[in-house]
């Protein structure tokens, strides 16, 4: 990806804290437009804390720019409706409510006549969803569930798609299944992802470029030949 | 026999009411997880303006659709103005809220409308027939019908439109809902809204046939509409309705059979309140969700 390309988000100076303990000191980084970033990092590295800044989960300082626009401090519906849509660790599906319900949830700011046409273009791409459009979606596997949650944000027609680590929990197969579908769905929409990582291995795979966080820093950066060149992050992330 | 059948209804017309108010403690708890103990002070307020309208002359057709209105404002208000500020602490101190509403709700009715009984204008025609022996009026069949009517509209509401959508995702899911861009402050004050307006189609149809307006009338109910609610399982409405007919068959027959001057069982007199317990204590024993309460089982 060039790096000619206008930025979809701009992060700057990025400060946030869960009440007296700080999480995050002051990042700094962007995703172009049509680019897959990743950002890699241990556990407690700050990784979450970053997703909910973005989408105003949490309240934080600095600044988040979305297309040029400061969505900083605003609610997370507003920021939503601006056209962030947020998968949450743990996948945040809607488990009492049917799969197709799920999906007509994620359309809920939407007022165009292609919400049915969404629907069916999302359950070509993961045909399981359509097998169980009309069962509760609690009840389905972590897989599906995960599937499910990104078909929702993608029913929001977003202009960035943050993916808080959508591996975990999965079976290495379903993962793998899941990022090509990723790395394809970047392909064909040019939709802009924010993927946060501990799985180095596969989002290295589809990301054009990423990050590297420790304890609430960004420590490195690059493409993702670099990142995988890189002694640190073959050391910590690749298990090499 | 014939009392039997008597009582029945009776029992059916009295249920039907404590579903309204059940319905209505079962649509905030779904939405928002609280269990409202002013529910049914709220009830009493719309019905004293219910029968402050009728007092200066308001026909009584007008009266109850106003009174509705007038609750679903004051629903909204409350979520607003009360509610908000305690939503995210912890269930003790909602449930410390509500009953301070609870209070202050029943004191401000006194305080502006006295304690002396009203007596609200029929709504309900005071008709009957007469079928094998069997005295049938009209009220307990009309507040059936009205019941099945605001089940019927409260499905539709939240099956098949897109704020119903929202109310449930909310009620599952209140950060998911954020990052999908449902405003979860509005969608809590719909469910109150909605709520306050069932409540008020609850009061107005308890003094449907010229029953006398006091503070306490609610709080008897309250009592039977918890029941009710409880034993159909708090987060279904059919739960709701079938648990207030219960209910409501439960109180009328231990009223004529247990309790009653002439031919009741001497010793029981005190037993109609401990029906309504007795039934709770006994559902819950046997099926913790309730009889119609869903456990949601989810893979992770």
């Amino acid at each position: 990806m060039s790096l000619g390309a206008p930025s979809v988000l701009e992060v700057n100076d990025l400060r946030g804290s869960y009440g007296p303990v700080r999480v995050l000191h002051g990042l700094s980084f962007e995703v172009h437009a049509s680019e897959i970033v990743v950002i890699l990092g241990a556990n407690g590295s700050g990784k979450t804390s970053t997703l909910r800044a973005i989408s105003g989960m949490i309240s934080a300082s600095g600044s988040v720019k979305l297309g040029g626009e400061e969505i900083l401090g605003k609610r997370p519906e507003v920021i939503a409706r601006r056209g962030v849509a947020h998968v949450p660790q743990g996948r945040g599906t809607f488990a009492e409510l049917t799969v197709e319900e799920n999906l007509r949830a994620g359309a809920y700011t939407r007022k165009d006549p292609q919400i049915d046409t969404d629907i069916e273009r999302w359950y070509g791409v993961f045909p399981r969803l359509k097998e169980r459009r009309g069962q509760a979606a609690g009840s389905m596997s972590g897989g599906e569930q995960q599937m499910l949650a990104v078909s929702r944000a993608l029913m929001m027609s977003p202009r960035l798609l943050l993916l808080d680590e959508p591996s975990l929990g999965l079976a290495p197969l379903v993962t793998q299944e899941l990022f090509q579908r990723l790395g394809e769905l970047n392909r064909q929409t040019s939709i802009a992802m924010l993927v946060v990582e501990q799985n180095a291995n596969l989002t290295l795979k589809i990301a054009h470029r990423g990050y590297v966080l420790e304890a609430g820093e960004i420590v490195a950066s690059g493409s993702s030949a670099e990142l995988a060149e890189n002694d640190e992050v073959r050391r910590a992330y690749l298990g090499m | 026999m014939t009392l039997f059948v008597q009582q029945l209804l009776i029992g059916i017309g009295n249920g039907v009411i404590y579903a309204s108010v059940a319905l209505a403690l079962v649509l905030i708890y779904r939405t928002t997880g609280i269990l409202n103990f002013a529910q049914g002070e709220m009830a009493l307020v719309t019905t004293y303006v219910l029968w402050q309208l009728t007092d200066s002359g308001v026909p009584i057709g007008a009266a109850v659709p106003l009174a509705v209105v007038v609750g679903f404002v004051m629903g909204a208000l409350i979520e607003r103005v009360i509610v908000r500020r305690v939503e995210e602490s912890s269930a003790l101190t909602v449930v410390i809220v509500t009953i301070g509403m609870f209070l202050a709700a029943n004191s401000i009715a006194q305080f502006f409308f006295g304690s002396d009984s009203k007596i609200v204008p029929r709504s309900i025609p005071d008709k009957a027939t007469t079928i094998a022996d069997v005295k049938i009026t009209l009220q307990p069949i009309a507040l059936a019908g009205l019941l099945v009517l605001e089940c019927l509209v409260l499905w539709l509401l939240l099956q098949r439109t897109k704020l119903g959508l929202a109310l449930r995702a909310v009620s599952s899911n209140p950060d998911s809902s954020r990052l999908v861009g449902i405003s979860t402050g509005t969608m809590l004050m719909a469910g109150w809204a909605i709520a306050a307006a069932l409540g008020a189609l609850g009061g107005a149809a308890a003094v449907s046939g010229g029953e006398a307006l006091d503070a306490s009338l609610m709080q008897r109910l309250l009592v039977f509409a918890f029941a009710a609610a409880a034993i159909g399982g708090f987060d279904s409405p059919l739960g709701a309705v079938v648990g207030g007919i219960i209910v409501g068959v439960a109180n009328a027959m231990t009223t004529t059979y247990l309790a009653d001057a002439n031919n009741g069982v001497d010793w029981l007199k005190g037993i109609t309140l401990v029906v309504p317990f007795g039934l709770i204590a006994l559902v819950l024993l046997f099926r913790p969700t309730g009889l119609f309460g869903r456990r949601v089982v989810e893979r992770v």
